[in-house]
């Protein structure tokens, strides 16, 4: 080794050091996407009081739910590579233990949603040491299965309302001041969600959690050769991405102030959110977010337009397909390609 | 007592086109390591084929199979090269979102076209009255013919050149590559013999049940089930698989109702993958 | 002195074939012990006997004084044994520095991602990855990748490392530098249990060498002895020549 190399050698060493001295989480904070993250945070937040624009504070809250849908969906679809398509169940049993709890046991919000994600992702957790066994498609099916079984499952459930679900009385909202000021309540809620969704990914995205993720995601044998404990690394991903959306589910269908289970535990946004996921990139935390404000653009242009409004699915298909057969890595992958300095700044 | 064995007996039958069904997501799954998530639509388009033939242009029901059998191996191979060929080196999960957002395209554009209401194809057929039980013709009918095309796929691999070449390809690609086979046709054949086959299974079906545009989903789940069952790439445990389903299903139908059966098979569906990861006959390839 | 690891009379059967039959063998710490024999002899399959990757149908295999025999891969790699594949699997869109990071956060060593790169640079310098730490492993030679399998390995702090014909495709020079660096690995201490067809190789590594044919153990003893032995000749070339054949071997 010549002089050079190694004085080149120290200096790694000491830079390691000092790495070492500082730990994960302070890299992370120093890092420009996190200021990123909640840069948007705050423009969501800030964006419909300037102007008490109610329409604005509409369209943005439907768009921060999908974000939050799609950027945990990333944990375990863009790191560990499994398909879960019935990701929306999390979304919907949250909601339902949200709304329960609120509506027959006159809990407050913030308390109930919080049970609801805690809840619901224990549930996840112990399905997911089970169903995490299946290798690809079986997981993947399997999941679709899940949450029709629990869309069956809850529509025979008379304690939260059977068939015909729970109507939120308008009660509900006088600890929060009133109908009015309980929706920008939980308006500011779900974009505190969809901030901690976004920083939530990024964090496990750059942690030894999230690498023992990638890893299972690029060559699943060759991970558990290497020593990764696969099936709890599967189980762990699943779980933690049920919590988000199970308290945004809560939040939303407070809000909307019903809930039944053909609109909790609807299929159709389960798959706009893969959609979504593909089509910003996956794997991206950026992707997920983009891909998510995309689509739900394209979504509402495609709902109001009367020609397009039946084919709804065709179009996401058509959109699934084309990502998948010419962009796989979606947006961001474009991204990426073109300009690789982003790849570090946006994650 | 004479009513569960009456029952039994129809799930059997039921179950032989059931294994019809599976056997296409199989032998597709066996060849080349694809799990075909437009089986159900192919199915529908089994069922819509035959409620065309033979409602709109008079065919007889049972004359229609055959043209079933081209038209879902049309579609086969179209879906393979829409669908599967760009996808088939890359990781597994692409081929899992190609045939699905495939899946979804046809099935969006069939309820666009014929909505989601119920259809039904009527076929008249004596059926076999025994001890005051008929089973109805079609029933008897649909499972004949199901073996007789099960049969036909049993000679078609193993006594004529493309069903050797695929039987090459799906033990080695590369290897049959090599020894001068063009593998890509043989895979595109193999996708539209398999798309052939659930076709040719939904239109039995439409022989015994009314169905519609979305029907092909529960249908698909039970192919699943019992390519579960009978071990993934292995079409004669996929056909005992079905009748083994058929014979679950005649033995729980008197007991339960309707809706629960799709629930019930999910279940199975996962203790079966998780208890039997090779088929419960595990003759399969791994 | 209890060998590092102990294979006691590994059985495995594939159907109706019996790809290892009634195998036993010793590693001693620090030795390299040569594993050959014919094609089909069943050499991969008793390394995923070892390793994790199916359990015996009969057998034990005893590691560092434990047990290990069918416990799962993920297990068998945190206790300390390494593997670098006949059929490379590299992590293909993570770099270089990012595979070795995962075996080095995962394997025996288990450190937090801070401290990895430090071990990975070492392992990388010892292999020969260092100017490449950066590229990503799909896009690597084979010989960059055999390189690879091996850094990675390392990286894990492995005190057992099975090397499955990792000089197979590689020309002669990247095989004498191959050579070079498993010799650093065994100054290193660690013992090495390797599958080569590349005989001289195996001659100037192995302290002793052990010959499968079908399954069984054919012979064992220090690699010129070995290969001397008329009954390995046979099994390799055949019946005609053996004068020759010892001669080329």
């Amino acid at each position: 080794m010549s002089v050079q190399q190694s004085s080149d050698a120290l200096t790694q060493v000491v830079a390691t050091r000092n790495q070492e001295r500082h730990g994960l989480i302070v890299n992370i904070f120093r890092q420009p996407f996190t200021w990123l993250i909640a840069f948007a945070g705050v423009v969501f937040a800030v964006l419909p009081v300037w102007g008490d624009n109610v329409q604005l504070r509409e369209s943005l809250l439907l768009a921060a739910v999908y974000v939050t849908l799609a950027s945990n969906l990333n944990i375990i679809l863009g790191y560990a590579g499994y398909v879960n398509f019935g990701n929306i169940v999390f979304f919907g049993l949250g909601g339902y233990v949200c709304i329960y709890l609120v509506s027959e046991w006159q809990w407050p919000l913030a308390a109930a949603a919080l049970i609801a994600g805690v809840s619901v992702s224990l549930l996840a957790l112990l399905f997911g040491l089970g169903i995490l066994r299946l290798r690809g498609a079986f997981f993947a099916l399997a999941t679709i299965g899940v949450n029709e079984a629990i869309k069956a499952f809850v529509s025979n459930f008379e304690p939260w309302g059977g068939a015909a679900g729970i109507y939120l009385s308008l009660d509900v909202y006088e600890p929060l001041g009133g109908p009015g000021q309980a929706l920008w309540i939980v308006y500011f809620l779900i974009v505190a969600a969809m901030t901690v969704s976004l920083f939530l990914s990024y964090a496990i995205k750059s942690s030894k959690f999230g690498l023992g993720l990638l890893a299972i995601g690029e060559n699943e044998d060759a991970a558990a050769v290497l020593g990764i404990n696969t099936p709890r690394y599967k189980a762990l991903a699943y779980s933690i991405s049920a919590f988000l959306p199970a308290i945004v589910g809560g939040l939303y269908f407070f809000k909307t102030g019903i809930i039944e289970p053909g609109g909790a535990f609807d299929l159709t946004r389960s798959i706009e959110a893969i959609v979504m996921v593909m089509l910003g990139g996956i794997g991206s935390v950026t992707g997920a977010a983009v891909g998510a404000f995309l689509y739900e653009e394209l979504r509402g242009v495609l709902l109001t337009t009367e020609a397009f409004s039946h084919f709804q699915l065709v179009i996401a298909g058509l959109l699934l397909l084309g990502i998948v057969l010419f962009a796989p890595g979606g947006l961001m992958g474009f991204v990426y390609r073109r300009w690789p300095r982003t790849r570090r700044l946006l994650q | 007592m004479i009513g569960i064995i009456a029952s039994i007996i129809d799930g059997l039958l039921v179950g032989a086109v059931y294994g019809l069904a599976a056997m296409g997501l199989t032998l597709i799954w066996g060849v080349m390591n694809v799990i075909n998530l437009t089986h159900g639509a192919m199915i529908v388009l089994g069922m819509f084929a035959l409620y065309f033939l033979a409602s709109a242009l008079g065919l007889p029901p049972y004359g229609a199979v055959p043209v079933t059998i081209a038209v879902g191996f049309v579609f086969g191979v179209l879906v393979y090269w829409i669908a599967v060929h760009r996808v088939i080196g890359r990781a597994h999960l692409m081929s899992l979102l190609s045939t699905f957002a495939m899946n979804m395209v046809l099935v969006g554009l069939g309820t666009a076209l014929f909505s989601t209401s119920p259809y039904n194809v009527p076929v008249p057929l004596p059926g076999v009255t025994w001890e005051g039980y008929t089973f109805t013709g079609t029933h008897i009918m649909a499972a004949i013919l199901a073996l007789v095309i099960a049969g036909l796929l049993y000679l078609l691999l193993y006594k004529t050149r493309i069903g050797k070449a695929i039987r090459a390809v799906a033990d080695n690609r590369d290897a049959a590559e090599l020894n001068g086979i063009p593998t890509t046709q043989v895979l595109s054949f193999a996708f539209g013999l398999g798309a052939a086959l659930a076709c040719v299974s939904g239109t039995l079906i439409a022989t015994l049940f009314p169905f519609t545009v979305l029907s092909g989903g529960a249908y698909e789940l039970k192919s699943f089930v019992v390519t579960v069952l009978g071990g993934l790439g292995n079409p004669a445990g996929a056909l005992l698989g079905g009748v083994a389903l058929g014979l679950v299903e005649g033995i729980t139908t008197p007991f339960m109702p309707v809706s629960w059966i799709p629930i019930i098979e999910f279940i199975l569906f996962i203790a079966a993958l998780l208890l039997f990861p090779r088929g419960i006959l595990a003759f399969s390839r791994a | 002195m209890t060998a590092l690891l102990e294979v006691t009379n590994i059985n495995k059967r594939f159907g109706g074939v019996h790809a290892v039959h009634n195998l036993s063998l010793t590693v001693a710490d620090g030795e390299i012990l040569g594993l050959i024999g014919p094609n089909g002899a069943g050499k991969s399959t008793v390394f995923n006997v070892i390793n994790g990757v199916y359990p015996p149908d009969q057998g034990r295999v005893v590691f560092k004084g434990q047990d290990i025999t069918g416990e799962a891969p993920y297990r068998i790699a945190r206790r300390g044994v390494a593997r670098a594949h006949q059929i490379v699997q590299p992590l293909a869109s993570m770099t270089v520095l990012e595979n070795c990071t995962v075996g080095a956060c995962f394997g025996q060593a288990n450190l937090p991602l801070g401290r990895a790169r430090a071990v990975v640079h070492e392992a990388a310098e010892i292999v020969g990855l260092t100017d490449r730490l950066d590229h990503l492993a799909g896009q690597l030679t084979t010989a960059g990748k055999k390189r690879l399998e091996l850094a990675r390995a390392l990286s894990a702090r492995p005190e057992l490392l099975l090397l499955d014909e990792v000089l197979a495709g590689l020309n002669p020079t990247e095989i004498e530098r191959m050579i070079v660096v498993i010799r650093r690995i065994r100054d290193r201490g660690i013992a090495i249990l390797m599958i080569e067809h590349v005989m001289h190789a195996i001659m100037s590594l192995s302290d002793r060498v052990v010959v499968l044919n079908l399954g069984s153990k054919l012979a064992e003893g220090t690699p010129q002895a070995v290969t001397r032995n008329p009954d390995v000749i046979t099994a390799y070339l055949g019946e005609a020549e053996p004068t020759a054949a010892s001669e080329a071997i």
